[in-house]
C-alpha cells in the first residue's frame, strides 16, 4: 500500500565521483515534472577530485519536495542516500531520527572505512549509531555489475551507473513515472549506444528492485502542490540571473556585454552566457577581476549594458572600477554572488557578508544602488531592476546573490518579456540645431545625464575620473563645485526610491508584535518560521528587502506596524546596522550566523519566541 | 563632417593645456592632431582612452570623444568598447608606469588577444604626476625621489616585453623627430589588432635629457638606429656599421666590406629578425635603441569582430521558457 505524505526531504550523498549531482538534478527535474513544490540544495566540495573516499570528497544533493508550497530544502532530512562510509559519516547528523537510512554495501568495506576515519574492522552498519534508523543496505555497485554482466563496458565503467540503480529505486519509492528520466539519458548518450542501453538498464533495474526486495513498505506518494495557476520550470538560481540580464538587454534593446574573471561561485553565470554569443551577448573572459570591470565600463560607454560579475574577493578588486563608473555616470551592473568568509574564506559555502562592503566598499564620497535577490528564482527579477536601474538612472548598481541562491533550485512560474516593466535609455535632449555644444552632465528631473555614445555626431565629449564641473564635466577643483556633485550623486540615488516597486509584506500579518525582516536567500526559511509561529497564534509578519539601497518608499510605514522587528542574517549584522542608522526610533534586534551553511528554521522561531515573550511580559 | 576638410586645430578641445611648458607631451599631441587631420578622420568616430599619469590628460585636448579613466586600466577599458564597437577608431594614451607597472598584466593580456587599438606608449622613464619617482623603464641606478641611492632594478625592456606578449605590431619613435613620429603614427593606425608605438617622450622636470643620445643630432648616429623596411640596418657616425649573420648570430661589422644582400635588410615581417632585434640588439648596452617599426605581423589575427545585434525578445522568451515546463 503506498503511504501518502505532505512533504519529504531526501538528501543524496557519496563520493564527488559518484554522481550525486546528476542524480539530484534528475530527481528534481522529475519532480518538477510530478507537479510538487521543491527547493534544492546542493553542496559539494570545492576540490575539483578530492581524495576519493574521504570527508572532503563528500557531495551532496538535498531536496524537499511536497504536495504543499516548500520554503527551503529542509533543516533536516527523511531520507538519507549515503554512497559511502564517508557520506554517512558528513551527513548522518542531518538525518531525522527514525528517517530511512539507504547504503550502497560496496562504499562500507574496509578501505571505505579507514578512508572515512571508521575502525575498519567493526561492520558500521551494524553499529549503534544506526539504531535510530531505518536502515536498507543496497548492493547497488553489485547489482549493477549483474545488470551490466553481457555489457562491453569495463568493469569500473560498469561501476559508475550505481548512481542509475539508485535514482530508480528513489523514483520507484516515490510512485514516479520513469519517463522523464528515460529521455534525459537517450538524449544525453545518443552518440554512445552502449552507454546508452548501461544507463537505461541500471535505472529500470532499480526501479524494479523495490518490488522484488519487498521494500513496498517504503512506497510513498507526494501528490501535486497547488501551486499558483500558471506555467512553471525548474530554475537554478545563477541561470536566472544570467536570464534577468538578458531580459533586460532585450527590453532595454541592447546589447549585452558581460566582463568576469572565473570565480565561485560566479562562474556558472559567465558559463550560461557564453551560449549567447550569436544573440547578442559578448561574454568577455579578462585577465583578472579588474579588467573584467573596466571592460565592461568601455562597453558601456560605447552603449552597450556592461554587466560585470564575481564574489566577494573579486569586488574587492572591482571597487576602483566601480568608483570610475560612478564618476563617469555610466550605467554598470556588479554581481556579487557572497561566499563565505573574508579573504579567500570558503568558497563553496555561502554567507550574506558583503552587504557593507556593497555600501560602502569605495574610497570618497559614492553612493550606489544595491538590489539583492531572494531566492533562486528571484535572482531574475533582481537582475532585471538592477540593470533598469543602472541604465535608467545611469550609475553602477550591485546586485547581491550569494552561493545557496546561485546553486539552489526551484519551480518557476517564468514571465513573459511583455509583462516587465520597460526600460528607457536617457538620451540627449534634442538639438535645436543652433550649433550648441552637447553638455554631458547636464541632468534631467531625476538628477540623471543622457547617454550619448561615441559614433553620435557633434556630441563629442570627455568623460573621466577626476571632478567634473557641473553641466559641462570639465575637470574642475573648485571648492563649492565638489560640494554640489558630491550632493548631486547622493540625491541621485536617493530619488531612485521614487521609481522603486513598494516593499509588500512576503507573508503573515501587516501589523503586530513582530516583524522578521531578511533579505537575499532566508526569504524562504523566514516564511516558514512565521507560518509556524502564526499557527501558534502570534501575530508575525515577514518583508523580504529586495531594494537595499535606497529602501522602498513605504518601508517606514510598514516597520512602524510592529512592535519589535527581528533581522536575521547570515553575517554579523550588517543590515541591523544599516536599519538602525536609517530608522533610529524602531525597535530593531539580530540574529546572526556565519556557518557556511543557511539558517535551520527552529534557529529563527527559537529567537522569534524570545522576543515574543518578551512583548508578552510588556518589555 | 559636412564635408568640410578638417584642419589639425579641429581635432583640438576648447581646454587649456596643462602640462608644463617645454613637455615632451606637447610635440605628440601636435602630431597626433595633424596626422588625424591628414587621415580626416571623422572625430565622432574617433576615441581616446587614457589612465593616469602625465599623458593621460591627452584625451581632454582632443575633439573627439574620450575618457581619462583610472590608473592602468585604460587598455582593459579599451578592450571592452572595441569589442562592443567594431565602428570605432580607439586610441590608448598610456605612459610608462601606467602600462607597464600598474596596468602591466593588461597590457600583455591586450597584445595576446590582439584586439584592433592604437596604443601609444608616452615613455619618459619616470613618475611625473606623482613628482619624480622611478619608473619600471628608468635606467639601473638612477637618483630619484624614491631612489636616492640609485634604484637597483632592471628596467623593462619595452620591445622584449611587447614581442614575449605576442604583440602584432611593434613600433618606437621619439617626440622630437616630428616627422618619423607622424609616419609611426599613421603605421599604428592603419594597422589591423593592436598596434604598440612606444615614444621617448621627454620629462624635463624630473627626468630631463633621458633621450638626449637619440634626439640630439650627432649623439642621434651613434645611438639610434631608425629602421626602414627593405633596407640595410646600418648605424654609426658615418652609417658604416652593419649587422652580419654568423648562423644566428648577428656581428657588427663595417658596411662597405660585404655587399647588401650578405648583411642584415630590415624587414618587418620577419618575426625571427623581429624577435633578435627585441631580444638581442636592443637589450645589447653596446649597440643602439631602435627606431621605426620593428615588428608587424599583417596576418594578426584580429578577427572578432563581434556581432554587436541587441538581444531580440523571441530569443529570450524562449530561453526563459526552456525545455521543460508544466502548467499548474
Amino acid at each position: 500500500m503506498t503511504k501518502q505524505k505532505e512533504n519529504i526531504a531526501i538528501k543524496f550523498a557519496g563520493d564527488s565521483g559518484d554522481g550525486m549531482q546528476l542524480t539530484g538534478a534528475q530527481f528534481t527535474d522529475n519532480t518538477a515534472a510530478h507537479g510538487n513544490d521543491f527547493a534544492t540544495f546542493p553542496n559539494y566540495p570545492a576540490e575539483i577530485r578530492a581524495p576519493q573516499g574521504t570527508i572532503h570528497g563528500v557531495s551532496g544533493f538535498q531536496i524537499h519536495f511536497g504536495s504543499r508550497l516548500i520554503h527551503t530544502p529542509g533543516d533536516e532530512f527523511d531520507v538519507l542516500v549515503a554512497m559511502n562510509a564517508a557520506a554517512l559519516k558528513d551527513s548522518l547528523s542531518g538525518l531525522k531520527s527514525n528517517g530511512v537510512l539507504i547504503v550502497d554495501r560496496a562504499g562500507f568495506d574496509k578501505k571505505n572505512l579507514r578512508l572515512a576515519g571508521f575502525d575498519p574492522d567493526q561492520d558500521v552498519l551494524s553499529s549503534p549509531m544506526i539504531n535510530n534508523f531505518d536502515c536498507i543496505v543496497v548492493e547497488a555497485s553489485r547489482f549493477a555489475q549483474e545488470t551490466l554482466a553481457d555489457s562491453p563496458l569495463d568493469p569500473k565503467a560498469k561501476d559508475r551507473s550505481k548512481n542509475m540503480f539508485i535514482l530508480g529505486l528513489i523514483l520507484w519509492m516515490y510512485s514516479r513515472d520513469i519517463a522523464s528520466v528515460e529521455r534525459f539519458i537517450s538524449e544525453k548518450f545518443k552518440d554512445d549506444e552502449v552507454l546508452r542501453k548501461a544507463n537505461l538498464e541500471v535505472l529500470e533495474a532499480g526501479y524494479h528492485y523495490g518490488e522484488t526486495a519487498e521494500l513496498s513498505r517504503y512506497k510513498t506518494e507526494v501528490k501535486a502542490a497547488s501551486l499558483a495557476p500558471g506555467e512553471y520550470r525548474n530554475i537554478m538560481g545563477n541561470t536566472a540571473l544570467a536570464y534577468g540580464l538578458m531580459a533586460a538587454a532585450a527590453k532595454a534593446k541592447l546589447h549585452m556585454f558581460y566582463g568576469s574573471y572565473p570565480i565561485t561561485p560566479a562562474s556558472d553565470i559567465l558559463h550560461e552566457l557564453a551560449k549567447h554569443k550569436y544573440h547578442g551577448v559578448q561574454t568577455f573572459q579578462a585577465e583578472d577581476e579588474i579588467a573584467a570591470a573596466c571592460a565592461a565600463i568601455g562597453a558601456s560607454f560605447g552603449g552597450a549594458l556592461g554587466v560585470t560579475g564575481t564574489s566577494g574577493p573579486g569586488l574587492a578588486l572591482k571597487s576602483e572600477a566601480v568608483n570610475l563608473a560612478l564618476m563617469l555616470e555610466l550605467p554598470l551592473v556588479v554581481v556579487d554572488v557572497q561566499r563565505a568568509g573574508p579573504s579567500t574564506g570558503m568558497p563553496t559555502k555561502t554567507e550574506q557578508s558583503d552587504l557593507l562592503f556593497a555600501m560602502y566598499g569605495r574610497n570618497g564620497e559614492s553612493p550606489i544602488p544595491i538590489v539583492a535577490a531572494g531566492s533562486p528564482s528571484d535572482a531574475f527579477s533582481a537582475a532585471y531592476w538592477a540593470c533598469k536601474l543602472a541604465v535608467e538612472h545611469m550609475t553602477p548598481v550591485v546586485l547581491l546573490s550569494d552561493g545557496y541562491i546561485a546553486n539552489g533550485s526551484e519551480p518557476w512560474r517564468f514571465p513573459h518579456l511583455d509583462k516587465l516593466p520597460t526600460i528607457k535609455t536617457p538620451k540627449a535632449p534634442e538639438d535645436k540645431g543652433m550649433g550648441e555644444s552637447y553638455l554631458p552632465y547636464q541632468r534631467n528631473s531625476d538628477l540623471v545625464r543622457s547617454w550619448v555614445t561615441p559614433g553620435t555626431p557633434n556630441k563629442q565629449h570627455r568623460i573621466g575620473g577626476l571632478e567634473k564641473e557641473l553641466e559641462t564635466g570639465n575637470v574642475s577643483y573648485d571648492p563649492d563645485n565638489h560640494q554640489a556633485m558630491t550632493d548631486i550623486r547622493e540625491e541621485k540615488v536617493r530619488r531612485i526610491a521614487t521609481y522603486l516597486p513598494n516593499q509588500e509584506i512576503h507573508c503573515g500579518e501587516s501589523q503586530g508584535d513582530l516583524l522578521i525582516l531578511g533579505w537575499g536567500n532566508t526569504t524562504g526559511i523566514i516564511q516558514s518560521s512565521v507560518k509556524e509561529l502564526m499557527e501558534d497564534g502570534f501575530k508575525v509578519g515577514q518583508i523580504q528587502l529586495g531594494f537595499i539601497n535606497p529602501m522602498p518608499k513605504n518601508l517606514g510605514e510598514i516597520l512602524n506596524k510592529f512592535k519589535c522587528i527581528l533581522i536575521p542574517e547570515l553575517n554579523t549584522g550588517q543590515l541591523l546596522k544599516l536599519m538602525t542608522i536609517a530608522y533610529p526610533t524602531c525597535n530593531f534586534s539580530g540574529l546572526h550566523k556565519v556557518k557556511g551553511v543557511p539558517f535551520k528554521k527552529q534557529e529563527i522561531v527559537d529567537e522569534a519566541r524570545k522576543i515574543l515573550k518578551e512583548v508578552e511580559n510588556g518589555r | 563632417m559636412d564635408g568640410k576638410k578638417l584642419t589639425a586645430r579641429d581635432y583640438a578641445s576648447d581646454q587649456d593645456l596643462r602640462w608644463c611648458p617645454g613637455c615632451g607631451d606637447f610635440a605628440i599631441l601636435k602630431q597626433t592632431q595633424m596626422v588625424l587631420a591628414e587621415i580626416q578622420a571623422d572625430p565622432a568616430q574617433t576615441v581616446f582612452v587614457s589612465g593616469i599619469g602625465c599623458s593621460s590628460r591627452f584625451p581632454y585636448y582632443m575633439n573627439t570623444y574620450g575618457m581619462h579613466s583610472i590608473h592602468g586600466r585604460a587598455t582593459a577599458i579599451a578592450s571592452g568598447l572595441r569589442l562592443s564597437r567594431p565602428d570605432l577608431n580607439i586610441w590608448v594614451i598610456t605612459g610608462d608606469g601606467d602600462s607597464m607597472s600598474i596596468g602591466g598584466n593588461h597590457l600583455i593580456h591586450l597584445l595576446r588577444r590582439d584586439l584592433n587599438l592604437n596604443v601609444l606608449l608616452f615613455n619618459n622613464e619616470i613618475y611625473g604626476l606623482t613628482k619624480g619617482q622611478y619608473s619600471p623603464t628608468s635606467k639601473q641606478n638612477i637618483r630619484t625621489k624614491s631612489s636616492p641611492f640609485g634604484s637597483v632594478e632592471k628596467p623593462f625592456n619595452t620591445l622584449s616585453l611587447a614581442f614575449g606578449a605576442r604583440a602584432s605590431f611593434i613600433a618606437r619613435s621619439i617626440d622630437r623627430e616630428a616627422k618619423h613620429l607622424q609616419e609611426m603614427l599613421k603605421r599604428t593606425n592603419e594597422h589591423e589588432g593592436t598596434s604598440l608605438l612606444e615614444i621617448y617622450q621627454n620629462c624635463h622636470i624630473f627626468n630631463d635629457g633621458a633621450f638626449e643620445p637619440f634626439s640630439d643630432r650627432k649623439a642621434q648616429k651613434l645611438n639610434a638606429i631608425f629602421l626602414r623596411q627593405d633596407e640595410v640596418i646600418s648605424f654609426g657616425e658615418n652609417n658604416e656599421k652593419a649587422f652580419r649573420f654568423d648562423g644566428l648570430s648577428p656581428r657588427v661589422v663595417d658596411k662597405a666590406n660585404y655587399p647588401a644582400e650578405e648583411l642584415w635588410i630590415h624587414d618587418e615581417s620577419d618575426a625571427l629578425k623581429a624577435s633578435i632585434l627585441c631580444n638581442w640588439v636592443e637589450s645589447n648596452p653596446e649597440l643602439p635603441k631602435l627606431f621605426g617599426v620593428i615588428y608587424a605581423n599583417k596576418q594578426s589575427n584580429n578577427a572578432r569582430s563581434m556581432d554587436s545585434d541587441v538581444l531580440d525578445e523571441h530569443y529570450v522568451n524562449d530561453l526563459i521558457k526552456g525545455r521543460k515546463t508544466w502548467s499548474v
